[in-house]
């Protein structure tokens, strides 16, 4: 456990202790959203109806960009060998590493909806399930991407290869999470799809550590 | 050592051997190739000469006859790659890898055959070159997802080393495939009330039932010989990476 | 050979496509397989050279 939660406060202090890291993906974040109206016009309604899709594939695209900084620095510092010859298993600190990761890159980025919110004609209650569905579906976008990222770390072009074998598998991620806000289907809609989301990340969150640990182990052999 | 020491050599040891594998499956190829070409020109015949129009797609339900087995063999060859990459993982089974590489483009070209054909029977069936409903759309992620294992073999420099976390991957697939499947699904019904595309009418007469079975059977047997055939052809590739290596290292003597 | 209805370009080209496809497929198996086969036994050959020259 304390394993666990000294690389926990590792990845948190290098995150945070780092060039403003996590302010650039905010910033990405934000700019993808805000140059949306540029694509499809300003018009308030249609932005209004396309406003949870666009936030969510925001989102998604600023969550595949922090995948690069989760296992390379440590592969070229050593820290990675020396984390696969801990007494914590490797499955663990991969645990400790995709919740630093949520921690640094997706709240950060739930805590930058509002802005995107204004620009984007959403009105309130659109808006609250938007950051609801946001909390309940990126840890499962963290935790796919942390699978991919360990699976891409000894590969040509992983910057490139891990978003392209992480984004069919958020697909359902997706679907869900905008599913969550705009209840096209009645109000009993939003609520399964918040389950269903929940149920993703819950279920991604608690396999993907033995997935990635496996992928790692096997990379470096 | 010792007679009583050696390991035995049961048929899955044997298999196991790829120089061994290669020389015990290749006389299973030209009878397999034969079996293939016969079951095509049976199911051609079947489906130009003699057979029916269904009473309510009309003529166009002979495109069902290339659609429902290419889409079967999109999804039968993904669980041949599944099998194959528990075969890496759990048995180590040597063949297994090679198995799994194999699969991978053959899954890819076939699914992709599933969605031209299954657009080219929507359009004037209902309407539309493609329609964002449940079953092409998985069809489309499942795609993306071949095509994904694709270039990842690729982007490994050591193919071996490459087998295991590949192997990783197409499992992660596979247990994301059915959640995929039921959201895909779930968000359909969402957007379109309407019809859904369905390959496999209600009713199926026997006369439409035999070219599809027929062409399903001829598919089938095309994957596995394919499937063989580039098996060897990989386990050549690795054999001949390992010469040129001795080669390499012997020049400099 | 039976009329193929109203719809029979799309009929013709599905199968034209299923069959370019399928052409396509073992093509490149095959020509794979021969490839391969080629540059072994030229390996092998060089293998045998060198390890019969003394």
């Amino acid at each position: 456990m304390s394993g666990f939660l000294a690389t926990l406060r590792r990845e948190l202090r290098l995150a945070l202790g780092g060039s403003g890291d996590i302010l650039t993906l905010v910033l990405f974040f934000v700019i993808v959203g805000a140059i949306t109206p540029f694509a499809i016009g300003p018009n308030p309604a249609l932005l209004a109806r396309l406003a949870p899709g666009i936030v969510w594939i925001a989102a998604f695209l600023a969550m595949l960009l922090g995948l690069d900084r989760l296992f390379r620095d440590d592969r070229d510092d050593g820290t990675l060998a020396l984390y696969r010859l801990a007494e914590t298993s490797l499955a663990g600190i991969v645990a400790a590493k995709v919740i630093a990761h949520w921690l640094t890159a997706a709240l950060p980025l739930v805590l930058a909806t509002p802005l995107l919110a204004l620009l984007l004609a959403m009105d309130g209650p659109t808006f609250w399930r938007t950051v609801l569905s946001l909390l309940l579906g990126t840890p499962a976008l963290a935790a796919f991407g942390t699978i991919g990222a360990a699976i891409t770390m000894t590969t040509r072009r992983a910057a490139l290869l891990a978003p392209i074998l992480i984004a069919p598998l958020s697909v359902p991620v997706l679907i869900f999470g905008v599913g969550a806000i705009t209840p096209l289907g009645g109000p009993d809609q939003a609520g399964a799809a918040l389950l269903f989301l929940a149920a993703l990340s819950l279920m991604a969150l608690a396999l993907s550590p033995f997935a990635a640990a496996l992928a790692i182990d096997w990379s470096e052999e | 050592m010792s007679i009583d020491t050696a390991p035995k050599m049961t048929w899955w040891n044997r298999l196991a051997h790829p120089g061994q594998f290669v020389a015990w499956t290749r006389p299973l190829l030209w009878p397999l190739a034969i079996l293939t070409i016969a079951l095509f020109a049976l199911g051609l015949w079947f489906a130009f000469f003699n057979s029916p129009a269904d009473y309510q797609m009309g003529d166009t339900v002979r495109i069902m006859y290339v659609h429902v087995p290419t889409a079967w063999l999109s999804q039968f060859v993904y669980a041949t790659m599944a099998l194959s990459a528990l075969g890496t993982l759990v048995w180590r089974h040597p063949m297994a890898d090679v198995s799994m590489k194999a699969a991978a483009p053959l899954g890819a070209a076939f699914t992709a055959m599933a969605l031209y054909t299954g657009s080219l029977w929507g359009r004037p069936t209902w309407g539309t070159f493609w329609e964002w409903d449940g079953r092409m759309t998985s069809t489309l992620v499942l795609l993306f997802i071949y095509l994904g294992i694709v270039a990842l073999w690729r982007a490994f420099d050591d193919q071996l080393r490459a087998a295991r976390v590949v192997a990783i991957f197409t499992l992660v697939g596979a247990v994301n495939i059915p959640i995929i499947k039921f959201s895909v699904d779930w968000w359909s019904t969402l957007h379109q009330p309407a019809s859904v595309f369905t390959p496999e009418g209600p009713k199926m007469p026997l006369s439409i039932l035999m070219p599809l079975l027929v062409m399903f059977f001829a598919f089938t047997f095309l994957f596995a010989t394919l499937q063989l055939l580039a098996m060897h052809t990989e386990v050549r590739r690795r054999r001949i990476a390992t010469l040129e290596r001795r080669l390499a290292q012997g020049a400099g003597r | 050979m039976i009329g193929l209805g109203a719809h029979a370009e799309f009929i013709v080209a599905a199968y034209a496509g299923v069959f370019a496809g399928l052409a396509l497929l073992v093509g490149w198996t095959l020509g794979a397989a021969y490839l391969t086969r080629r540059r072994l036994d030229s390996l092998g050959e060089r293998e045998r050279d060198r390890s019969a020259r003394p």
